[in-house]
């Protein structure tokens, strides 16, 4: 293990997936114009909505553990690097390999020389947002590796050559038939009568997953969380897909973010109960494995667990802006949001989509390098309401929105910002300001309201009139009255 | 009771109506309205933008204008949700712990107007007469930044005469934003397009909510659509005899 000293570094560019092609304005503009996925996410996401508020309804001290999941979150990181050391001791003397990465190359790197090492040319992979983030798959098969997605809605994404747009649905903006039409293509064994009943498509992937499960030597998972005080490593997830690769290979790589530890075995307790309920509307998850280094003849017998950084540290290093490391990826924000809802996963550009996605994939990168996702929200609150572990999300937005105003240099909106706060820092000023929108009652006079503004405010008379400026401010009104 | 106006200078400037309409309203309750000529605007445009530097100015500039009131009201869920939970933080950021001190102060003594009306004064009967359908809009600030609840509801279903219809997914959004209603032009639309649905799907002949923004966006799409449907504010409601 080396030490690192110095500022913390972000995800480098280039590799994974964190940062878009074009800004969010215009790629949510492509979205929009999508009608076909506009139905599908939208009923997805009404479906998943009701099914969550139901579930949550039900627990009477949801919101005490609400509050217990965010102490222990800010708890943890006020001494990750312990918690992470004492984790790695745990591991070890279990039979296990730590490794750690400080960014996505570097995982990569390492993951890639152990599969190398076992003489494999493919993995079974379990749905991870981590191996996605650093972009594995597309390294892995550089090296001549492939990777197998096991997850169903993973498996649709990459027999789709497509990216997924939701952390726990990545196949949110697809319908059945869809799905139906990308396994007549990809899949060699699917018989040409395929329908898209849901149980035909599920039988189909299951044939087609059986036989990697079967033949597959070495495993690629992410994690939910790893306990430091006992070395334990846990997966949360639905199809029992995720247990057939924690079991069957010889070799399981584990790739988990920093942030993922939580410091004693009872804390699952509060996590396991907020995580299902708060994600796929479920009382309890259906498959939770947890597995412990080694078992000598049961499971794996070599395990190897990757510590990734890719930004976290950076991220840390900011007191307000680290309680996005608190997310433990339910989705719950990203189902409330009027704006994913509307736009999809597909727009944020980054692997982490949403309100999450809009705090966390800008601290990763640097807020320069996605700072169109800050303000990608209206600042509606939902997210807050619905996050289990209590995340700020709107006022993390502010704040970041804040330090891409101090990092930015001076632009357009940046003058005109510190022109409208000189005028209304006076009373006076802002006085003779109303005066001058009065200005404004030169438009509109046949049918009383403006119909088109130049730019910058075309953008809201493209879809909206603005009403007339009145003959007479309220302040007018109030001295003519009180005068 | 004397009760500071903060009117927004939202309404000040756009839609007087508003301001006039607390005035009669708080009046005819019994209270006793003053207009601090000094105010302006909160900031909250600036400070949710991510200009703090300029938005410092007119925090301080507020505290010096609302801090000899014992009750401040305004007719804005979002205004006051600036003040109550972001003056302070504003301060803070930029070092200024006196100043952060001052702004909760002040913000403890700021209301919404639902708020004042129920909590402080203890009213939900204010004598109000407004004979036509209405849909109430529940805007997100005073939902999930104050928590005004059913206040509005309550105060609206004590009014005589009216027709009160519930809108269909009443907490979603209605995409303005602030700034966001131009920066991401579309997305405000897409939102605002399926707020106007589900308003237009109770047939009203008022569309009202507890801030003048909202209704401005809403009242902006009504406006093209060209329907009979126009944008009323609670207080308009409340003060109508």
């Amino acid at each position: 293990m080396s030490t690192f000293l110095g500022m913390p570094v972000v995800a480098p560019r280039g590799v994974g997936q964190l940062r878009g092609d074009e800004p969010f304005p215009a790629a949510a503009r492509t979205a929009l114009a999508n009608e076909q996925l506009r139905r599908n996410l939208g009923h997805a996401t009404r479906t998943i909505r009701a099914k969550r508020a139901a579930v949550v309804g039900e627990v009477p001290d949801w919101e005490q553990l609400r509050l217990a999941g965010e102490a222990l979150k800010a708890a943890t990181m006020a001494r990750l690097d312990t918690l992470l050391v004492q984790l790695e001791e745990q591991v070890t003397a279990r039979g296990g390999t730590v490794h750690w990465a400080r960014d996505a190359n570097e995982a990569n790197r390492i993951v890639a020389d152990l599969v190398r090492r076992t003489g494999a040319d493919e993995v079974v992979k379990i749905k991870s947002m981590a191996t996605q983030e650093i972009g594995l798959n597309e390294a892995l098969e550089a090296e001549g590796i492939a990777a197998w997605e096991t997850d169903l809605a993973e498996l649709i994404v990459q027999l789709g050559h497509d990216r997924p747009s939701h952390i726990l649905v990545p196949a949110i903006h697809r319908n059945r038939t869809e799905i139906r039409d990308i396994f007549l293509r990809e899949m060699p064994s699917v018989p040409a009568d395929l329908t898209d009943e849901p149980r035909q498509l599920a039988m189909a992937a299951r044939e087609h997953l059986r036989r990697k499960f079967l033949s597959a030597r070495v495993a690629v998972s992410g994690a939910n969380f790893a306990v430091a005080e006992t070395g334990t490593l846990a997966v949360v997830e639905s199809e029992g897909n995720g247990r057939m690769c924690l079991t069957l290979p010889q070799t399981l790589i584990t790739v988990m973010g920093i942030e993922k530890v939580v410091p004693t075995w009872t804390d699952l307790e509060v996590f396991l109960q907020l995580l299902p309920r708060s994600s796929t509307g479920e009382r309890m998850n259906p498959y939770t494995s947890l597995w412990t280094g080694v078992t000598p003849g049961d499971g794996p017998q070599e395990f190897h667990l990757v510590l990734l950084d890719n930004g976290r540290t950076a991220v840390l290093a900011d007191e307000v802006g680290r309680s996005a490391l608190h997310c433990i990826r339910c989705s719950a924000c990203l189902n409330v949001c009027p704006v994913y809802e509307r736009t999809g996963g597909h727009a944020y550009g980054s692997v982490y989509p949403g309100p999450i996605g809009a705090v966390l994939s800008p601290q990763l990168t640097g807020v320069e390098e996605n700072a169109s996702l800050p303000y990608a929200s209206s600042l509606c609150g939902a997210c807050f309401d619905a996050c289990p572990v209590r995340i700020d999300i709107p006022s993390l937005l502010v704040h970041l929105r804040a330090r891409h105003v101090e990092e930015h240099g001076p632009s357009a909106e940046a003058i005109s910002m510190a022109a409208v706060s000189w005028v209304m820092a006076r009373p006076s000023r802002f006085r003779g300001g109303e005066r001058l929108m009065r200005l404004g009652r030169l438009l509109g006079r046949r049918r009383d309201r403006i119909a088109a503004l130049p730019p910058p405010l075309s953008a809201w008379t493209a879809s909206r009139d603005l009403p007339r400026p009145p003959a007479q401010t309220f302040r007018e009104w109030w001295r003519s009255r009180n005068g | 009771m004397r009760v500071a106006l903060f009117v927004t200078c939202l309404a000040d400037a756009m839609f007087p109506q508003v301001g006039k309409a607390t005035v009669a309203l708080l009046e005819r309750l019994g209270h006793e309205v003053v207009f601090p000529e000094a105010q302006t605007c909160c900031g909250q445009m600036h400070i949710n933008t991510g200009y703090q530097k300029q938005a410092l100015k007119l925090v301080e500039h507020h505290m010096r204008t609302f801090e000899p009131y014992d009750a401040i009201v305004a007719p804005s869920g979002s205004c006051v949700g600036s003040v109550r939970h972001q003056h302070a933080a504003v301060a803070e950021r930029a070092g200024r712990r006196q100043l952060a001190a001052r702004a909760g102060e002040v913000a403890a003594r700021t209301y919404e107007l639902s708020e004042f009306l129920v909590d402080v004064l203890g009213v939900t009967d204010v004598g109000a007469h407004y004979p036509h359908r209405v849909t109430y809009h529940p805007t997100c600030h005073s939902l999930r930044m104050l928590r005004v609840g059913d206040r509005p509801l309550r105060l609206l279903r004590a009014v005589r005469g009216i027709d009160l219809v519930e809108l269909p997914d009443a907490e979603q959004c209605c995409g303005f934003g602030g700034t966001f209603a131009l920066k991401n032009a579309d997305t405000s639309a897409a939102m605002l397009a399926d707020k106007l649905r589900n308003v237009l799907s109770t047939s009203p002949d008022v569309v009202s909510a507890g801030d003048s923004s909202c209704l401005m966006q809403i009242g902006g799409g009504l406006s093209r659509l060209s329907v009979e449907t126009r944008p009323v504010h609670l207080a308009e409601i409340l003060a109508a005899t």
